[in-house]
């Protein structure tokens, strides 16, 4: 038996900022819920299922939210599934649900992530002091800052390629009212002219860190069919891990990222993603991470990504936009990023997005990552059904 | 319970405690503050259930209790449903003697609110029995507002129903401060327990594996590759590589170090995986990739302090270009 087609009817998310004190953490999954829901023309009762999923609970020290959230996402008497893979986790959240479509487990299904940084603290969270161990030396960016260094040492790239990509998604976000950032004054030179912090990783390059969450309704054909408003089609979907260190990870294109686009580019039978695809909604933290995953994905050949970037190809106005919606750069709750990004590829070929739509965008990937780039996991959407 | 550790294993306590906050929203806000002003608020289902403590979203329905529900005041007594007695009380909790932890049906509410009776003796404790609410002397905006339920002598009022309440209060209580902790005893296992005895020695140590040959630091007791536990205790070093660096910039909240300062990627000699180690000895924007440095103590540290340059020429990117 075939799997069941899987359709995206609904699509909801918060505004973002830098603190949401207006909304208790209950009150911010559930804007964001009730937004897909509407979208999909659906109430809480046609849910079967919800699958939640967020950074790390110590983030903002709820053990076990899944639980206190139930009440919010009018989950009682229904499965509540909660997914854990780091930064990747709204991705493998909304992958997750969609298999429960695909498989037939429930027709109509529910999923959410969220961070609500402002309540949490990410730097702590993720440095405990260790006994025994040496301080560590740098936070999230000095920890990828030197795998930065080490692309640019193998591609050549000219320094400010990570300029052009933070002023790129910047201004893309001031098409997008859900974004946290709105820089109307951002110039390229005020980006080049940032603080350095984590050489060669300057201030403009760097993510926020926002309050906010993201939510989808999976559904099978026949809710496709009753959807007021057209779907997104997932056409392949896929996660692979590895660990953080092992002798010859290669951080500057892993391993599990390449074997992960290769299986859904399988599985929606794209063979030229670069022709193929016609937007990509990449999690890209920091700016250089755009030419490196422009590469981990297949969109350019080993050391060529930057020339993408460089050429304008990945403007809203390119062949191959990256980040119509301002990415991860303008928009960051750490655990809802990985579906922001999902989301905003099925806003794009629903050509549902706004200012920031792609104009006759029908096939779209959503990309997410997280750890020490050791998780993975991205989709493929369309606007046509897949071939059965 | 606890496991004691392997033979040979280093171990320290380790606490993490942090403040974390929380915004309440409207409904926990209403609550909250109406705590600290000694009236205790639920909340009314469309059902006509009267929810205490008062939920955001209804339970039964999710509907959005802010939206639809209604506060209303219920009494400061109520009826224990069921409890469990607490002979050594942790810090922070409620009460510093034994106490029982009860859910109590105040009078007006058909839930049952947590928290902690004090009562002389497990004996003086039983399901059905009437309590009330002592409140805390300072009240903030908090749980701990009610400071205990106690014993009440008085029988019981007959049932009246839970009084509408407006729900608003000068000066709103819209967050909270939940002071969060976790005490464990630390152990960094056999492997890396043998890499920092040797480290306090100064001689810095990796372990090979048995099936793909690499010598891996600090060893963690397996290959993440071949997921087998590694034996061979190997000396690297003290020299090694600089495969990959940045330039830290901005200071660490907790970290005695000067900025700006080189972190870097060190390929000890004998290694096949980098450790992460400061540079030093060379001005910061002469550190570069392939650089040669050796590991520096301080005395009486068990880490070293950080690496400085040995002066011989750069290793060439050929032999370093498969660990980055
Ligand atoms: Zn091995």
């Amino acid at each position: 038996m075939t799997k069941e087609p899987v359709a995206v009817t609904g699509i909801g998310q918060t505004r973002h900022a830098a603190a949401r004190r207006d909304v208790s953490l209950p009150g911010l999954v559930r804007e964001a819920a009730r937004r897909a829901l509407d979208d999909a023309g659906l109430d809480w009762p046609d849910v079967e299922a919800v699958v939640l999923g967020k950074a790390p609970d110590f983030f903002e020290g709820v053990m076990t939210p899944e639980l206190c959230l139930a009440d919010a996402l009018g989950a009682t008497g229904k499965p509540v599934l909660r997914v854990h893979t780091a930064g990747s986790v709204g991705g493998s959240t909304a992958l997750v649900a969609a298999s429960l479509v695909a498989a037939r487990v429930h027709r109509t299904v529910l999923t959410v992530a969220y961070e609500k940084q402002s309540e949490s603290n990410a730097m702590w969270a993720l440095s405990l002091p260790v006994p025994f161990q040496p301080p560590l030396l740098a936070g999230a960016g000095g920890f990828f800052a030197p795998h930065v260094r080490a692309y640019i040492r193998r591609s050549g790239a000219p320094a400010d390629t990570g300029a052009l990509v933070a002023h790129k998604d910047r201004r893309n976000a001031l098409l997008n009212p859900f974004a946290h950032l709105h820089e109307h004054d951002l110039t390229l030179e005020k980006v080049r002219s940032s603080p350095m912090l984590w050489d060669p990783i300057r201030y403009s390059e760097t993510c926020p860190s926002s309050d906010g969450a993201c939510a989808m309704v999976l559904t099978d054909r026949a809710g496709a069919a009753r959807a007021p408003r057209p779907p997104a089609w997932l056409h392949g979907g896929a996660m692979r891990s590895e660990p953080t260190l092992f002798p010859g990870k290669y951080f500057v294109s892993p391993r599990a990222g390449r074997d992960c686009a290769t299986d859904v580019y399988r599985q929606a039978g794209v063979t030229d993603p670069r022709h193929d695809i016609d937007v990509a909604e990449l999690y890209v933290p920091f700016s250089w991470y755009e030419p490196m995953w422009l590469e981990n994905l297949g969109f350019a050949e080993e050391g060529q990504g930057w020339r993408l970037t460089a050429s304008g190809a990945t403007a809203l106005d390119g062949d191959l936009p990256v980040n119509p919606s301002g990415g991860v750069l303008s928009t960051n709750p750490i655990g809802a990023s990985g579906m922001l990004r999902f989301a905003e590829a099925a806003l794009q070929v629903r050509g549902l997005a706004g200012d920031h739509q792609v104009p006759g965008a029908r096939r779209a990937l959503g990309h997410a990552y997280g750890g020490g780039s050791q998780f993975f996991a991205m989709w493929l959407v369309g606007a046509e059904p897949p071939a059965t | 319970m606890q496991a004691d550790p392997a033979p040979g294993s280093l171990t320290a306590p380790l606490t993490l405690s942090f403040p974390f906050t929380r915004s309440l929203g409207p409904v926990l806000g209403t609550f909250l503050t109406g705590l600290r002003e000694r009236v205790v608020l639920g909340i009314r289902t469309p059902a006509g259930r009267v929810l205490v403590p008062p939920t955001e979203y209804d339970p039964a329905t999710g509907a959005g209790l802010g939206e639809t529900g209604a506060f209303v005041e219920v009494a400061p007594t109520g009826t224990v449903t069921t409890w469990a007695w607490n002979p050594a009380p942790r810090p922070g909790q409620p009460l510093a003697h034994p106490f029982a932890w009860v859910l109590v049906r105040l009078d007006g509410a058909d839930t049952a609110l947590l928290h902690a009776l004090d009562a002389p003796g497990p004996h003086a404790v039983r399901t059905g029995q009437r309590v009330r609410i002592r409140w805390a002397a300072e009240r903030t905006g908090a749980i701990t507002d009610i400071a205990c339920f106690i014993p009440d002598p008085a029988p019981a009022a007959p049932p009246r129903p839970a009084a509408p309440h407006p729900g608003t209060f000068p000066d709103p209580v819209t967050t909270l401060t939940a002071p969060a902790r976790l005490d464990y005893t630390h152990t960094p296992g056999r492997a890396q327990s043998r890499h920092l005895t040797a480290l306090a020695r100064h001689e810095l140590t990796g372990e090979r594996c048995p099936a793909c040959a690499k010598v891996l630091v600090p060893p963690r007791g397996a290959c993440p590759t071949c997921g087998v536990a590694t034996t061979d205790v190997v000396p690297v070093g003290p020299r090694g590589t600089v495969t990959t660096f940045c330039i830290v910039n901005i200071k660490a909240k907790d970290l005695a170090i000067d900025v700006p300062y080189v972190y870097a990627h060190i390929l000890l000699d004998g290694a096949d995986l980098p450790l992460h180690g400061r540079i030093d000895g060379i001005p910061h924007d002469q550190v570069r990739m392939g650089l040669r440095v050796e590991a520096v103590w301080t005395p009486g540290t068990r880490h070293p302090a950080h690496y400085r340059p040995t002066g011989e020429p750069d290793a060439p990117y050929t032999a370093y270009e498969e660990h980055l």
